[in-house]
C-alpha cells in the first residue's frame, strides 16, 4: 500500500512533465497537421539553457537564494527556448507548407538530429549533474514498511504545471489570440480570408509550445538534477504517446495522456520490470495508434480527397 | 534597368536595398546572439569532483554572430543563387582567415593569406555572377532537369557501369598499390563499411523511396538479421551460408509481423510506430540477457569461410588450398566482394521489381494512396511486400555485419543508426538508386577521409574529430534538402512504362497524396 501511494505521487510528478511537453505536440499537430519530431529535442535544449543560466546566476553573478534563481531560470529558459522554436519554425517548417506530406516530418527529423548533435558538440557528450536542491520532504504516512514522502520539488512541479495550464487554457479559450488559433486549426484558408495572419498565428503556437517545453525542461532539471544531450529523445516519444493517447489536437487530452503515461511508467517500473518501462510506454503508443487513433478525447479524423 | 545604371551612381532603389540588407543583417546577428548566448558562450563542464563549472567562451559567440550576420548580408544583397553560394563561401573563408590570425600561436601565414585572398576572389566572383544577369530581375530559381539514372538512360547506364567497374577494381588496385598491410584500412574501413551502408540504403529505399512509407525503425530488421546469424552460429553451430538466407527470411517475417497491424496507419503515424518498434527491439536486446548477453554482446561469432575453406594459415585453409601465401587481407577482400554482391542483388531485384506490376503499384501508392484504392489496388498487400522486402535486405546486411565484426551488441542498433540510413535515402533523392549509393559513399567515406587530413588537425587542434560533426551535418542536410529539392537530388522521374516515347516528369509536377 505504501509502495503504491509513493508510486502514485512519483507518477503524477512525471506525468505533469510529460503533459507539458505533450501540449507542444498536440497544438502543433492541431494547427498545421504535422508531427513536430524535434519537440523532444527542444525540451532538451531548454533543460540545457536552464542548467547554464542557473550556473551563471549562482556561480558568476552570486545569486544566493535558490528560489529566486529558479524563478529567473524559468523565465529566461521560457524566453530563449521560444526564440529557438520560433527560429526552427521559420527556417525548417514554414518554407515547406504546401510541399508533399512527408516533407515537414523529414525536415523535423533532420532538425531533431541537428539539435541533438549541436548540443553535443558545444556542450560535450557527458552528463551534467547538479547538486540536489529542494531536498525537504513531507512525510505522509509513518510507521509502515517505509515512509511515504512527498518532496517539496514534487509539490513545486505539480503546482507550477497546474497554474500554467490554467493560464494557458484561459489564453486558448478566452482571448482573441486563442480564437485565431482555433480558427486556423479549423480551416487555414478561410481564417486567412477573414483577416487572420496565419503565419503569425502558427509562429505563436510554436512559441507557446516551446515555452511550456521550457517549463518542463526546467522542472525536469530540478527533479532529476542531471541532463545530457540525448535526454530529449525518450521523453519526446513518451510525450508524443501522451498526446496521441489523450487524442491529438486536444489540450486537456494531452494533460490527461501525460498523467496516464507517467502513472503507467512508474507503476510498470515498480510492479513489473524497471528494465522494460520504456517498452510499456512504447507499446501503449503502438496499441493506441492501431486500435483507437483518435485517442481518449480527440475527434475522429475524416480522410478528405 | 541597364547594367550601367546599376553600377554607376547609387540609385534610390539600390540604397533602399542596401538598408533592407543591413536591417536583415542586424536582425540575424541579434537572433544568433540570442540563440547561442547560453549554449555556445558558456559551457558547463564537470570537474574532478563531478561538480559543474562554467567555462566562458565569448569569442565563440562573437564569431558565430559575425558569421551568420555576414552570410545573411551576402544573401540579401545578391539575387542569384550561384552568387549567394559563392559569396557566402567567400565570407566564411575570410572569417576563417581572421579567426586563424587571431588564435594561431605559431605561424600559419600561408594559410591565412591564402584563405583571405580566396575569400576576396570569391566575393568578387559573386558580384560578377550577380551582375551578369541583373537585367532579368530577381532570378527565378533555376530548375535542373536531369534524367533519372535508374530509369535506364544511356548516360545513366554509363555512369552506373563506370561506378560498378570502380567498385570491382577497388580492392585489387589498393592491394597492388599499397600492399597487404597498407590496403587493409582502405578495403575494410572504407570499402566494406561504405558498401554495408549502400546496401542498407538500397533496402530502405524500397520502403521509403519507392513505396513512400517512412520507416524510422529500419535498424530493427538489421538487428534481427545480425542477431539471427550470431545466435544460430554460436548456439547451433550453423554455417554462415545457411544462416544468410535464414537471417533474411527471419527479418522479412518480422517485417510482416509488424506490418500487418501498422500499415493502415497514415504516413506520420507509421513513422512514429516504426520508431517505437525499433526502440523496443533495442531495449529487448539490451535486457534479455539470457538470450543476447545484453550490453556485453555476443563475442567470437564464427568468421567467414570461403565456401567452407577458413581464412586461416592452417593446412586446410584458403591460402594453402590455392597454394598462395597466407595473408589476413584475403578475408577482407572476400568480404568486400561478398557485400558488393549482396548490394548488387538488392539493386538488381529493386530495378526488376520496378518494372513488374507490384513495383508500379508501389510508386503509384507513393504518389496517391486514395487514387490507388479507387483503382482497385490492394494497398495493404502492396505496402506489406515493400516492407517485407526492405526488411529482408536489412536482414541480409545484418548477417553480413555480424560475420564481419565477429562481435555484436545492441549499441550498433540505435535510433541514430536508423536516422543515418534515412538521411542517406533522403539526401540521395528518394527513389534514386545511384543517388543513395553516392550519398552513402560521401557520408561514410567523406567523414572517414576528413579524419585523415592532417592539416585540419593543425588548424583545429589535435582533438579535432570530424565524425563528431557528421550527424550535425546530416541533420542540417536533411532540412536543407527538404527546402531546396524535396524530391531529392535526382528530381526527375522517368516513367517505367510509356506509350511511344519516354518523357521525364519533373518531381515538382508530381503531387504527393497520403504517404
Amino acid at each position: 500500500m505504501e509502495n503504491f501511494l509513493q508510486q502514485l505521487i512519483n507518477g503524477v510528478t512525471l506525468g505533469s512533465i510529460y503533459g507539458l511537453i505533450a501540449i507542444g505536440y498536440t497544438m502543433v499537430f492541431g494547427i498545421i497537421g504535422m508531427v513536430n519530431f524535434a519537440h523532444g529535442d527542444v525540451f532538451m535544449v531548454s533543460a540545457f539553457i536552464a542548467l547554464i543560466i542557473f550556473l551563471a546566476l549562482t556561480q558568476l553573478l552570486g545569486v544566493s537564494s535558490i528560489y529566486a534563481a529558479i524563478f529567473i531560470v524559468l523565465l529566461a529558459s521560457m524566453l530563449l527556448t521560444s526564440l529557438w522554436n520560433w527560429t526552427i519554425e521559420r527556417v525548417a517548417y514554414r518554407p515547406l507548407r504546401g510541399s508533399f506530406r512527408l516533407a515537414p516530418l523529414i525536415s523535423a527529423i533532420g532538425m531533431s538530429i541537428f539539435l541533438m548533435n549541436f548540443v553535443q558538440a558545444v556542450q560535450g557528450p557527458r552528463n551534467k549533474p547538479l547538486p540536489p536542491m529542494f531536498n525537504e520532504v513531507i512525510h505522509i504516512t509513518k510507521g509502515g514498511s517505509f515512509d511515504v514522502t512527498l518532496a517539496y520539488k514534487q509539490i513545486i512541479i505539480v503546482a507550477v504545471t497546474a497554474v500554467l495550464l490554467a493560464g494557458f487554457w484561459y489564453l486558448v479559450q478566452k482571448t482573441p489570440l486563442g480564437r485565431a488559433q482555433r480558427a486556423v486549426e479549423q480551416d487555414r484558408r478561410m481564417a486567412a480570408l477573414l483577416g487572420i495572419d496565419v503565419d503569425r498565428t502558427v509562429s505563436i503556437t510554436f512559441v507557446m509550445g516551446a515555452a511550456l517545453a521550457a517549463v518542463a525542461g526546467t522542472l525536469y532539471l530540478v527533479n532529476y538534477g542531471v541532463v545530457s544531450f540525448s535526454d530529449g529523445f525518450t521523453p519526446g516519444v513518451k510525450a508524443f504517446t501522451a498526446a496521441v493517447l489523450g487524442g491529438i489536437g486536444s489540450i486537456p487530452g494531452a494533460v490527461l495522456g501525460g498523467l496516464m503515461i507517467g502513472l503507467i511508467e512508474t507503476l510498470w517500473a515498480a510492479y513489473v520490470s524497471n528494465d522494460y518501462k520504456n517498452v510499456a510506454a512504447f507499446s501503449v503508443l503502438i496499441i493506441v495508434l492501431i486500435f483507437m487513433p483518435s485517442g481518449l478525447l480527440g475527434k475522429p479524423e475524416v480522410e478528405k480527397v | 534597368m541597364s547594367d550601367a545604371a546599376v553600377s554607376d551612381a547609387v540609385s534610390p532603389q539600390t540604397q533602399s536595398r542596401f538598408i533592407t540588407a543591413l536591417r536583415d543583417t542586424a536582425f540575424v546577428g541579434l537572433l544568433t546572439a540570442g540563440l547561442c548566448f547560453p549554449l555556445i558562450a558558456l559551457r558547463a563542464e564537470a570537474d574532478m569532483n563531478n561538480h559543474l563549472e562554467l567555462q566562458q567562451r565569448w569569442s565563440w559567440l562573437v564569431a558565430a554572430t559575425i558569421a551568420m550576420a555576414a552570410s545573411r548580408f551576402i544573401t540579401s544583397i545578391f539575387d542569384r543563387l550561384a552568387a549567394r553560394i559563392v559569396g557566402v563561401i567567400g565570407v566564411w573563408l575570410i572569417l576563417f582567415a581572421g579567426g586563424t590570425a587571431y588564435y594561431a600561436t605559431n605561424s600559419h601565414g600561408g594559410v591565412i593569406a591564402g584563405c583571405a585572398v580566396a575569400g576576396l576572389i570569391s566575393i568578387g566572383l559573386a558580384a560578377v555572377l550577380n551582375r551578369s544577369n541583373v537585367d532579368a530581375g530577381p532570378a527565378e530559381p533555376t530548375r535542373f532537369y536531369r534524367l533519372d539514372t535508374s530509369g535506364g538512360s544511356i548516360a545513366g547506364n554509363l555512369i552506373s557501369i563506370a561506378a560498378l567497374g570502380c567498385a570491382i577494381a577497388f580492392p585489387l588496385v589498393m592491394l597492388a598499390w599499397l600492399g597487404p598491410q597498407g590496403s587493409l584500412k582502405w578495403i575494410n574501413n572504407y570499402g566494406v563499411q561504405i558498401l554495408i551502408y549502400v546496401m542498407l540504403g538500397w533496402g530502405l529505399n524500397i520502403v521509403v523511396g519507392l513505396a513512400g512509407l517512412l520507416d524510422l525503425g529500419y535498424v530493427a530488421f538489421y538487428a534481427v538479421g545480425c542477431y539471427a546469424y550470431a545466435l544460430l552460429a554460436t548456439k547451433f553451430g550453423l554455417s554462415f551460408w545457411l544462416c544468410l538466407p535464414l537471417a533474411g527470411i527471419l527479418a522479412a517475417f518480422w517485417g510482416i509481423l509488424l506490418g500487418f497491424p501498422v500499415l493502415r496507419l497514415r504516413g506520420d503515424y507509421l513513422a512514429i510506430v516504426t520508431l517505437a518498434f525499433g526502440e523496443i527491439i533495442n531495449i529487448v536486446l539490451t535486457n534479455w540477457v539470457d538470450l543476447t548477453n545484453g550490453d556485453a554482446g555476443i563475442p567470437s561469432i564464427p568468421r567467414i569461410t570461403f565456401f567452407g575453406l577458413p581464412f586461416t594459415a592452417s593446412d586446410d585453409g584458403f591460402a594453402a588450398w590455392f597454394g598462395i601465401e597466407f595473408s589476413p587481407i584475403h578475408r577482407n577482400i572476400f568480404l568486400f566482394y561478398l557485400i558488393l554482391t549482396l548490394a548488387l542483388i538488392t539493386n538488381f531485384v529493386t530495378l526488376r521489381l520496378r518494372r513488374l506490376p507490384i513495383g508500379r503499384a508501389w510508386e503509384a501508392l507513393r504518389e496517391d494512396e486514395i487514387a490507388c484504392r479507387s483503382l482497385g489496388i490492394n494497398t495493404t498487400n502492396t505496402k506489406l511486400t515493400a516492407f517485407a522486402l526492405g526488411a529482408m535486405f536489412g536482414g541480409f546486411a545484418g548477417a553480413f555485419f555480424a560475420v564481419r565484426q565477429g562481435f555484436v551488441n545492441p549499441n550498433s542498433f540505435t535510433f541514430s543508426e536508423s536516422a543515418a540510413i534515412l538521411a542517406m535515402v533522403v539526401l540521395g533523392g528518394m527513389g534514386s538508386q545511384i543517388g543513395v549509393a553516392l550519398a552513402a559513399a560521401v557520408m561514410i567515406g567523406g567523414t572517414e577521409l576528413l579524419r585523415e587530413l592532417d592539416f585540419l588537425k593543425v588548424l583545429f587542434g589535435e582533438a579535432f574529430d570530424p565524425s563528431q560533426y557528421r550527424m550535425l551535418i546530416f541533420g542540417f542536410g536533411m532540412v536543407a534538402m527538404m527546402i531546396w529539392k524535396p524530391r531529392g537530388l535526382v528530381s526527375t522521374r522517368a516513367p517505367s512504362i510509356f506509350l511511344k516515347q519516354r518523357k521525364a516528369i519533373a518531381g515538382a509536377l508530381v503531387k504527393e497524396g497520403h504517404g
